[in-house]
């Protein structure tokens, strides 16, 4: 047990080393001379020099991408080419936002996916299952930013019950309730549909199972049965997936926030690419990673402990 | 042919192909559906509503929305494939190379791979694309590079179960060489799960793709891709709903289309998940 717990955290670092490498490549690797877009377009030579020698940028690549992994170990990530802020205070400012609308968002796609998902296998190959999994299909196939679209069409411009964009206060309020819900139901829904077909199939799984067979057989009602009995071994797998989902919610928050003007990690990165601003894309992508790793991390190591059946060889 | 017949029966199959035949013959005779072109401005008549003229309407430069949906298709597939071709090449070629030689090389291959996988949805194209700056070819190239991590796993795990086979171990003892053994021998037996990857790939591509033109990184005007048709509608939502409504809709019935047949592939090329369809 504890031999693997510490396996898991060494490859979880491993790759996390391995993220950092690939963040710190994609300054080097883009084209263009750093130094030159930090001084602007109508730099002299001699200041073009002197910002590459005070970034470092004059040392080998091996050295520089230590002294890039010494900063990220003391969270500092360098500062923004465009307003000189430190990068850590930037993503601070704007993060907790990501993060509220991914939490939002799996609060309700995973009971209503799980829902929708029992529902279906409870009567298979019925009107009922082939219209749920027809709407998870249709989940998964659609655009989430044309689906945000649809909803801010109908809810805001013509029912105009809830607010277009923008982020209303605290999540406390009824006004901060209310321009959440939009975004989340747009980035949550994708996750739905995947949560209801992993859920179907894995409950059909289990009700072909011989306990099941037993658990009727002694007479026991077909509620009890399902929601007793099957769901709870049928959840196994759609909990490491709400794991994986996370870190997919993260990163399709980036496009959701730009539909909804939410003020999140993911509009600060694409203003960041768009100016070229590469210490705030090299943090926004390394911090979205490195969070995705760890909670990857910690669904695999409290299922661990959780499934007594896990062994690790 | 036992395969095809098994995919004509099915019906999901069925109701994606025809999906798909639909987009693909719009995109080839684009030219004859929509002779305006996808630039044809007419500032006269900017962000009218769907009418006998201009069945979707126009956008913001009054050129006809049908038009650019249908030159769109154009470009939503190119990207699908294109992309597709990337992931599928470099990803079988990585996963075949790490299974069949496991030892150091399977770790290194599949330790990258992990890596990728850490950056999580669309975030692996969008890091690609701020390095090559933003276009439709670099768009290709970042979400084919995505992508290659599913490709490799998928062809590992069928190289390493091909290669416990007893042709494979046959070959072995005659003496054939690894190359031959991996191309010729191994290739061919891995072939099936890797088409039903590269249909239901094609499809994520095209959102992926999508999502990269809706923020700004992808496809640079005039160039009508869907997604990027999607990010102007979003501006005259209010006033000019079929801006921005169409293309999604293109996008929803293509990526839709290759959905249903790769899941329509899946249980043909595989007669056991058909048996025990209640179960999957």
């Amino acid at each position: 047990m504890s031999q693997y717990v510490v396996r898991k955290l060494l490859s979880s670092i491993l790759v996390l080393l391995g993220v950092s490498l690939a963040v710190f490549l994609i300054l080097h690797l883009s084209p263009g001379d750093p130094a030159r877009l930090l001084a602007g377009p109508e730099a002299y030579e001699e200041d073009i020099a002197a910002i590459r020698e005070r970034l470092g940028l004059n040392d080998p690549l091996h050295v520089q991408y230590g002294r890039f992994l010494m900063g990220v170990l003391r969270l500092d990530l360098g500062n923004s080419f465009r307003t000189s802020r430190p990068v850590t205070q930037e993503i601070a400012a704007r993060f907790p936002y990501t993060v509220e609308l991914a939490v939002a968002s799996i609060l309700w796609s995973l009971p209503f996916g799980i829902a929708v998902g029992v529902f279906a296998a409870r009567r298979p190959n019925s009107p009922g299952d082939g219209l749920s999994m027809g709407m998870a299909l249709l989940g998964v196939s659609m655009p989430t930013f044309w689906l945000g679209l649809l909803l801010m069409l109908l809810f805001s411009y013509y029912l105009g019950w809830l607010p277009a964009s923008g982020r209303g206060g605290s999540l406390l309020t009824l006004e901060g309730w209310r321009t959440i819900i939009m975004p989340a139901l747009t980035l949550g829904s994708p996750a739905a549909a995947v949560f209801a077909r992993i859920t179907r199939s894995s409950m059909l799984q289990v009700l072909d199972l011989d306990y099941i067979r037993t658990a009727r057989s002694k007479g026991l009602s077909e509620q009890r049965v399902t929601y007793r009995h099957a769901l709870r071994n049928a959840l196994i797998p759609v909990v490491t997936m709400a794991g994986l989902q996370f870190g997919s919610l993260l990163g399709g928050a980036l496009v959701t926030e730009q539909v909804f003007a939410w003020p999140g990690i993911g509009t600060l990165l694409v203003n960041a690419i768009l100016s070229r601003d590469y210490p705030v894309v090299q943090g926004c992508i390394l911090v979205i990673a490195a969070v995705f790793v760890l909670v990857n991390l910690a669904v695999d190591l409290l299922y661990s402990l959780v499934d007594p059946r896990i062994t690790y060889s | 042919m036992q395969v095809l017949k098994r995919l004509l029966r099915h019906r999901s199959a069925r109701v994606g192909g025809l999906l798909l035949i639909f987009i693909t013959l719009m995109a080839i005779f684009a030219g004859v559906i929509a002779p305006n072109g996808y630039d044809d401005q007419d500032l006269l008549s900017r962000l009218k509503p769907p009418s006998k003229e201009h069945w979707m309407g126009t956008d913001q430069l009054g050129r006809g929305i049908f038009d650019r949906v249908v030159w769109g298709a154009r470009i939503s597939l190119m990207v699908g494939i294109a992309a597709t071709a990337i992931s599928l090449v470099l990803g079988t070629a990585l996963g075949l190379v790490s299974g069949y030689y496991g030892g150091w090389v399977d770790r290194v291959i599949m330790g990258v791979m992990e890596v990728l996988l850490a950056f999580p949805g669309i975030l692996l194209a969008i890091a690609v694309v701020s390095i090559f700056g933003p276009g439709l070819n670099n768009v290709m190239l970042a979400v084919g590079i995505a992508h290659v991590p599913q490709f490799a796993r998928m062809a590992r795990g069928a190289t390493l179960s091909a290669k416990a086979m007893d042709f494979v171990e046959a070959e072995r003892a005659i003496g054939a060489n690894h190359s031959r053994i991996i191309w010729v021998h191994i290739l061919p037996n891995i072939l099936g799960p890797i088409v039903v990857l590269s249909t239901l790939s094609v499809g994520t591509s095209i959102l992926s793709a999508a999502g990269l033109s809706f923020l700004g990184l992808g496809a640079q005007p005039p160039v009508p891709d869907w997604g990027g048709m999607i990010s102007q509608g979003r501006q005259f939502l209010r006033t000019a709903w079929w801006v921005g409504v169409f293309p999604g809709l293109a996008i929803l019935i293509t990526v839709l289309g290759f959905n249903l047949l790769g899941d329509g592939l899946r249980d043909a090329l595989d007669p056991r998940m058909r048996l025990n369809k209640n179960q999957g």
